[in-house]
């Protein structure tokens, strides 16, 4: 669906995007992640043909992008940085607007398109206010039913959930995922870990503008073959698994293992009281913060930025109920 | 597209309230003459306005002397201006090009836009004007008959750059500049000529603000900007030492419209005046063009 080579974007000395080779298939949910200035929304405008490359090439639904921009907008459904409205008109009648204006948008089905879009995205039931009384989240539900407007084969969305409560987060991935399902392609770009390991299934990482990682979710988040456990009593469990003990912290162990359920029969049969038994499996948080350095916002200050570590707070629960652990806890 | 842009015009409180107020202020000019009875001497004054309280249905000209110099060019170059800077410091330019609309399209539909606001702009003066003139100056009596005192106000020179005033005598009916009279048709004309050609005039100033429109994010600075040009202009205009320059600067030839009240009308200068706001159009909006179909949209 997508596919760049060595895209290079220099705005003046500063290189903002650097030879960038990205691979998003038909079908994925692909996420692409980086910390603010990371070039992401470089990269996605240079996609929609809004920003020249420097070097390299794009192809978009098979075709060249920017020379044949114009023949894959009509299918593409986007959502660029922060959604624009003209605030003096409803939602409705910019929705209205922006899809007459443009060769593609059929005047016979706008009506019915424009309705549905509204419905999807939660705004059915917007009166004739002007966009200017709007919420953010409402603005930014608007923003996502103009990029569904055209019924696209392709989304592209760059901070998606940006200004959306917890709530409008929810149905915001549910929407996407259920799109996907219908065998809609989505490309999203997000600095919240949370938001792309709950929805997505392919990632990129971007970092200073280079693509550091580009893998499926699963196989990056694939148990890490060590196991850990919580027991009442570590002496026993320490005697049972010897040689296997990679490191211990009180009740906490970590045992390097590739079958927990072998390992647990172990334990039982042993006689340890067991309280907790999981496989380790290394959070998106781990593997991004691996990857990337400080992000480009953050002067000189090492390690985990204030961007990324903001997310860490929301990543955190979906990261565990992925059966993940705490860094610290494991090494 | 077209037809959007159109209707964003239509759709937005600053144009009804930009040509509420250029057509308020020949109103508040003729509510002051027809209380007083003064008008500015002939020769004095704005263009025509020294003949308006026998020839109401002079006014609509006498209107448009008024509103030519620092209303109409304002309000065109505000909306010229913010045409693709405000889209674009909106974020709306990005989602409009993202739908996709083609660069080109996008910048014909705004001229069109323009062009649609200078041309109803034009009009409402013209036609407020009219009521105006008739309804508070008092009608002209027979339009269509009487002679002018002759040679009155003939000894304009055609195309001078002052400000020719019809310099009529009580009495007379409405009368061309250079004595001769006008039947009701040729003035009706005359003035649609005029209008015609004010709305060029103003293109020029559209295609300039359009180009730095696409220069910049701010349509503050892109509306300043073409006024900065027509400023400079209209001083370069009056100054002997550029007269090497004057057949080309843009305002030159903005009072050439007066040539029409003459008597055959007098073509060279309003034939000059179409001929350098066509160049100004074409080169500006081609710069404007050169510069938006390669700019990177980071707004």
């Amino acid at each position: 669906m997508i596919r760049t080579d060595k895209l290079t974007k220099r705005f003046g000395r500063v290189e903002a995007v650097r030879e960038v080779s990205l691979d998003v298939r038909e079908g994925d949910r692909y996420g692409l992640l980086g910390p603010n200035g990371s070039g992401k929304s470089t990269l996605v405008r240079m996609l929609l043909g809004l920003v020249y490359a420097t070097s390299g090439s794009i192809s978009v639904l098979g075709e060249p992008v920017p020379r044949h921009v114009g023949r894959v907008l009509p299918a593409i459904g986007a959502l660029i940085e922060e959604p624009a409205a003209y605030p003096q008109l409803s939602g409705r009648a910019n929705l209205r607007l922006l899809d007459a204006a443009g060769p593609h948008g059929s005047r016979r089905t706008r009506r019915r398109r424009v309705d549905e879009a509204l419905e999807q995205v939660g705004l059915a039931g917007i009166d004739r206010r002007p966009v200017r009384a709007y919420s953010l989240g409402m603005r930014q539900r608007l923003g996502l039913a103009a990029a569904l407007v055209r019924r696209p084969r392709l989304l592209i969305l760059d901070e998606p959930t940006n200004g959306l409560d917890p709530r409008g987060i929810r149905d915001m991935r549910e929407l996407l995922t259920g799109l996907n399902d219908s065998g809609v392609t989505v490309f999203l770009s997000s600095h919240l870990l949370g938001e792309v390991s709950a929805l997505c299934t392919r990632i990129g990482v971007l970092d200073s503008g280079n693509l550091v990682l580009q893998d499926e979710l699963a196989a990056l988040e694939r148990p890490t073959g060590r196991v850990l456990i919580s027991t009442d009593d570590p002496e026993r469990a320490v005697t049972t698994l010897d040689g296997l003990i990679e490191r211990r912290n009180g009740p906490d162990l970590v045992v390097r293992s590739p079958d927990p359920a072998a390992l647990n029969a172990r334990l039982v049969t042993a006689g340890v009281p067991v309280r907790s038994l999981v496989a380790e499996r290394r959070s998106l948080e781990e593997i991004v913060l691996d990857v990337t350095g400080a992000g480009a916002d953050q002067f000189g200050v090492p390690v985990t930025g204030a961007v990324m570590g903001a997310a860490a707070g929301a990543a955190s629960g979906a990261a565990s109920a992925a059966g993940a652990t705490d860094e610290r806890a494991a090494s | 597209m077209i037809a959007v842009e159109l209707f964003k015009l239509v759709r937005r409180l600053r144009t009804w309230m930009s040509i509420g107020l250029i057509c308020a202020l020949p109103l508040v000019v003729a509510i002051f003459i027809a209380i007083t009875h003064l008008e500015p001497p002939p020769g004095s004054g704005s263009a025509f306005l020294s003949a308006v309280l026998n020839e109401g249905q002079l006014y609509p000209a006498a209107a448009l002397a008024l509103v030519l110099p620092v209303f109409l060019p304002v309000a065109v170059a505000v909306t010229a201006g913010d045409s693709v800077a405000g889209e674009a410091s909106a974020g709306t330019l990005r989602y409009l090009l993202a739908r996709p609309v083609g660069r080109t399209r996008l910048l014909v539909a705004k001229l069109t836009a323009v062009t649609a606001f200078t041309t109803l702009a034009v009009l409402a003066v013209t036609v407020t004007s009219y009521a105006t003139g008739v309804l508070i100056l008092g009608p002209s009596r027979a339009a269509a008959v009487g002679t002018a005192p002759g040679g009155i106000s003939g000894s304009i020179a055609p195309g001078a750059g002052g400000s020719p005033t019809a310099g009529l005598q009580p009495g007379a009916a409405v009368t061309s500049l250079s004595g001769a009279p006008l039947t009701t048709l040729e003035l009706a004309e005359r003035v649609l000529g005029a209008m015609a050609f004010i709305t060029v005039s103003m293109l020029g100033v559209a295609a300039i603000a359009i180009f730095l429109s696409t220069l910049t994010d701010s349509s503050l600075g892109a509306a300043l900007g073409s006024l900065a040009v027509l400023v400079a202009s209209e001083v370069l205009v009056t100054l002997n030492a550029a007269s090497a320059v004057q057949p080309y600067l843009p305002t030159r030839y903005w009072l050439a419209w007066i040539d029409f009240f003459r008597q055959p009308i007098f073509w060279r200068d309003i034939q000059h005046g179409f001929e350098i706001q066509a160049v100004y159009v074409v080169v500006f909006l081609g710069a404007a063009w050169a510069n938006f179909a390669t700019k990177d949209i980071t707004t």
